[in-house]
């Protein structure tokens, strides 16, 4: 049996002796489960209640490697429960259920689940649990060696984590608008450089937001409370050497956006119900939209959650620090496409150096129904009754940074992996949008697990010059699919290809948009492909945006009907040599015409579709990229890729596969 | 070596088991349990059974009563107590209850008083059926321990 602390420190006899919380308010069920689980040899403790739960684990922080709840509970609700684990604790949490209802699995997964699994609960179910400690684990290791590491002193300035779930979210909100307030201050603190040791070496130099730091981050904010948190009182409060008020306002951003997509779209609700509407905002969008953009994306949120639509299952789409590619554009964010609640994200890649690591801004619209869509483009009534959600899942690794439109400079903030399982949650969000038909989505498959190979390579979103404005909005809400209609050559046209990126841009074309419009991803060389996959985006079409894209009509009236278009489509499909670049398999469709894109799959699957010129070229590498993509991402694929291989089952068929991989062997 | 008492009641046991899995009252659950239950915790079995009678039997009568209310309009908790009665029926491998809850749950989806009571009604058969055989069950378990005397520790 190993000791107390972490596992990885005698690898060969993980699993055994990994220490597991098991809550469960039935007894007969908990009592199997711990039966089960001293089976397989972990190292079990029980509780029936949540609150037990959430005390055992603050307590003794690093006493637990797993977290296995039920989802109905008297006290708590296992999804709040969830949220609250992720977001304090950053342990992996597999939720269990009588109630296999896809929608529920979708809402675990959103919240950040590990995993979920159905009662009754397995054997060999279990047996398989440990992977997600390990996961976590790996990307934490991964982080750490990457990058300087930020130490912090172990005591923790302040342990406000009494706060329950139910302030987290109040709190979120304030501190969304805090930071919208503190936007000014931080413009000038633009520079982001936090790299300890090396910051010559290093453009961008990364913050690993280790776990610890991580936990400091956290007591600080909860000590502060939410409307007080401010990134230079946290900074203040976690008494980090050598972290910047920069780092911590990204890793404020991306805390919230990513560890709980659903506290993020609370907050964003919350914020967006303050705000005006999105509208109003786009009409102010530049000027705030700037200062958001300084900050790290906060003020974006605002935005956001203009349409105040934030429905916790409509929340999906959050940039993660994974989506964003590195966009040469300088002004990769569009202000002023922004209609309600586009969020942008940029996310510099924790690996990449590259100087023009541009911030890939993910903008996710949160649409009204909550549903978040990109409305890039100034179609902001549009996109207000755009359904299109995209969503955007970041890489956990990298935290997303909000652009700043006017700053050229890249804002890169590496993102320490400290939520490796919010890469998972952010993959499984990823799958989510894809099966739940009622928004269209626009998703972003980042699973930029790699840091170093993936780089976020593309940036969906956005931003890329400009063209986001104008066809964001449409582009992104009405989905991919209607980038298919586009001739692939005003696709490109509109895209920003660069000719080193691998991924080319991905024209995102909304069906409103007269011309595609064109996200531009990122462009690493290596695999910016990849990365595609790995992130996929995955747009969701509108269905109203889809009208003006002929071939679309049918699709549209299919997809009218469910909310969601959840097709992702780089590029014009058309013609195009469409670059599958959906990280999973399930999740690239490649369109290569619209007749193609079945309207019902396109409903539910989200695919990346990459046109790109370069795509041809790199059709094999993402093909073979996507299988043996290794780099980080590839983990956060595994667990994601079952999610979305076993959902998607249901959307893809066969048939559409196949026919996919003839087209790209 | 056991004695023939106890061959017998074994016998007796292993039929008993065999008719109820075929009868799909209960499941492969069941016998995970059973393997579950070793040296180390030797009345596991009967202790997770007991359990779970207890609490399937305030749940019965939660259900019952809420049914029974005369403005009755509480699906969604009568939704709840399900929800936890199929998780607790199928952890053991309970199959037939769990099935009856299943359609129970889809009764209140649809907010169908009346076939709510119909489930209800076949669900405390099931369940009573159920309960009646695991008796029998482990009162053959039981004897079969005490006839093989020196073996096996004193059940109770």
């Amino acid at each position: 049996m190993t000791v107390d602390n972490r596992m990885n420190d005698s690898p060969d006899d993980f699993p055994v002796g990994m220490r597991v919380l098991a809550v469960d308010d039935d007894p007969t069920c908990l009592l199997v489960l711990e039966t089960l689980l001293r089976r397989c040899q972990y190292h079990v403790t029980t509780t029936n209640q949540a609150i037990t739960a959430l005390a055992l684990l603050r307590e003794h922080k690093d006493k637990f490697d797993l977290v296995i709840s039920d989802v109905h509970m008297p006290d708590m609700d296992g999804f709040k429960l969830l949220e609250l684990v992720g977001l304090e604790m950053d342990l992996p949490v597999i939720m269990l259920s009588a109630n296999g209802d896809t929608k529920l699995v979708m809402k675990g997964i959103a919240h950040g689940a590990c995993d979920y699994l159905l009662k009754p609960v397995r054997m060999e179910e279990l047996k398989n649990i440990w992977q997600h400690v390990i996961r976590r684990k790996k990307f934490d290791s991964k982080e750490k060696k990457k990058t300087s590491n930020l130490d912090k002193p172990t005591s923790d300035s302040g342990n406000g984590l009494g706060s329950s779930g139910a302030g987290n979210s109040e709190q979120n909100e304030k501190l969304t608008k805090k930071r919208k307030d503190q936007d000014e201050d931080e413009d000038e603190e633009q520079e982001n450089d936090q790299d300890n040791e090396d910051p010559s070496t290093q453009k961008k130099p990364r913050v690993v937001w280790s776990v610890e730091l991580h936990r400091k981050f956290v007591a600080a904010v909860n000590q502060l409370g939410i409307d007080k948190a401010v990134p230079k009182k946290i900074l203040d409060l976690m008494n980090v050497e050598k972290l910047t008020r920069e780092n911590v306002a990204s890793h404020l951003q991306a805390f919230f956006l990513f560890s709980s997509p659903l506290l993020y779209l609370k907050r964003i609700s919350c914020v967006a119900n303050q705000q005006a509407n999105m509208v109003a905002a786009l009409g102010g969008a530049d000027a705030s939209y700037l200062r958001m953009s300084s900050v790290s994306g906060v003020g974006h949120l605002q935005t956001l959650s203009g349409s105040g639509q934030l429905q916790n299952n409509g929340f999906r789409s959050f940039p993660s620090s994974g989506i964003i590619n590195r966009l040469n554009t300088p002004a990769g964010l569009n202000v002023h496409g922004f209609p309600s609640g586009v969020l942008q994200l940029s996310q510099s890649q924790n690996l990449n150096h590259n100087d023009h690591l541009k911030f890939q801004s993910a903008m996710v619209p949160v649409n009204q129904n909550g549903i978040q869509g990109m409305p890039m483009s100034v179609g902001l009534d549009q996109l207000q009754n755009n359904k299109g959600v995209i969503s955007v899942h970041f890489d956990a690794k990298t935290f997303p940074i909000l652009n700043k439109l006017s700053d050229p400079r890249p804002k890169v903030t590496t993102s320490g992996s400290h939520t490796p399982d919010l890469g998972i949650s952010n993959n499984a969000l990823m799958v989510e949008p894809r099966l739940q038909g009622t928004q269209g989505s626009v998703r972003y498959e980042t699973l930029s697990s790699s840091p170093a190979s993936q780089n976020s390579e593309f940036s969906l979103s956005m931003l890329d010059q400009g063209r986001y404005s104008d066809n964001w909005s449409s582009a992104v809400q009405p989905s991919v699919i209607q980038t298919n209609s586009y001739p692939p050559s005003e696709c490109f046209r509109r895209t920003n290809i660069r000719p080193t990126d691998n991924m080319a841009s991905v024209p995102l074309q909304g069906g409103n948009l007269s011309g595609p419009s064109i996200t531009s991803l990122s462009r690493q060389p290596h695999d910016s492909i990849t990365d595609m996959h790995s992130e996929g985006v995955i747009f969701t079409n509108r269905p109203g945006l889809l009208s003006s894209n002929a071939p679309f009509q049918g699709w549209d009236d299919h997809s009218q009907d469910a909310t969601h278009h959840s097709n992702i489509m780089f590029g014009s499909i058309n013609s195009l040599n469409p670059v599958n670049g959906a990280a999973t398999d399930s999740n690239l469709h490649r369109n290569l015409d619209f007749s193609y894109c079945d309207p019902l799959q396109m409903k539910h699957d989200g695919f990346v579709e990459l046109t790109e010129e370069t795509s041809l070229k790199h059709q094999g590498n993402i093909m073979n990229q996507q299988k043996s993509q290794q780099s980080g991402f590839s983990n956060n694929l595994g667990s994601l890729e079952d999610l979305v291989s076993s959902m998607m089952k249901q959307v893809i068929t066969f048939t559409q596969y196949t026919y996919i991989l003839k087209f790209f062997p | 070596m056991l004695g023939l008492g106890a061959d017998l009641l074994w016998a007796d046991m292993n039929r008993l088991l065999a008719f109820l899995f075929h009868q799909g009252v209960l499941d492969e659950q069941f016998l995970q349990l059973q393997q579950l239950q070793d040296e180390t915790s030797p009345n596991f079995v009967s202790e997770v059974v007991n359990i779970y009678f207890h609490e399937s039997e305030k749940l019965l009568t939660n259900l019952r009563a809420l049914l029974m209310e005369r403005e009755f309009s509480d699906y969604k908790k009568m939704g709840i107590h399900l929800n936890q009665f199929m998780g607790s029926s199928s952890s053991i491998g309970a199959k037939r209850v769990r099935n009856v809850c299943v359609a129970f749950r889809a009764a209140t989806q649809q907010n169908n008083r009346a076939g709510c009571l119909r489930a209800l009604e076949m669900l405390e058969h099931e369940y009573c059926y159920l309960k009646n055989k695991l008796h029998e069950l482990f009162q053959i378990e039981q004897q079969r321990a005490l006839a093989a005397g020196v073996r096996y520790p004193a059940q109770n």
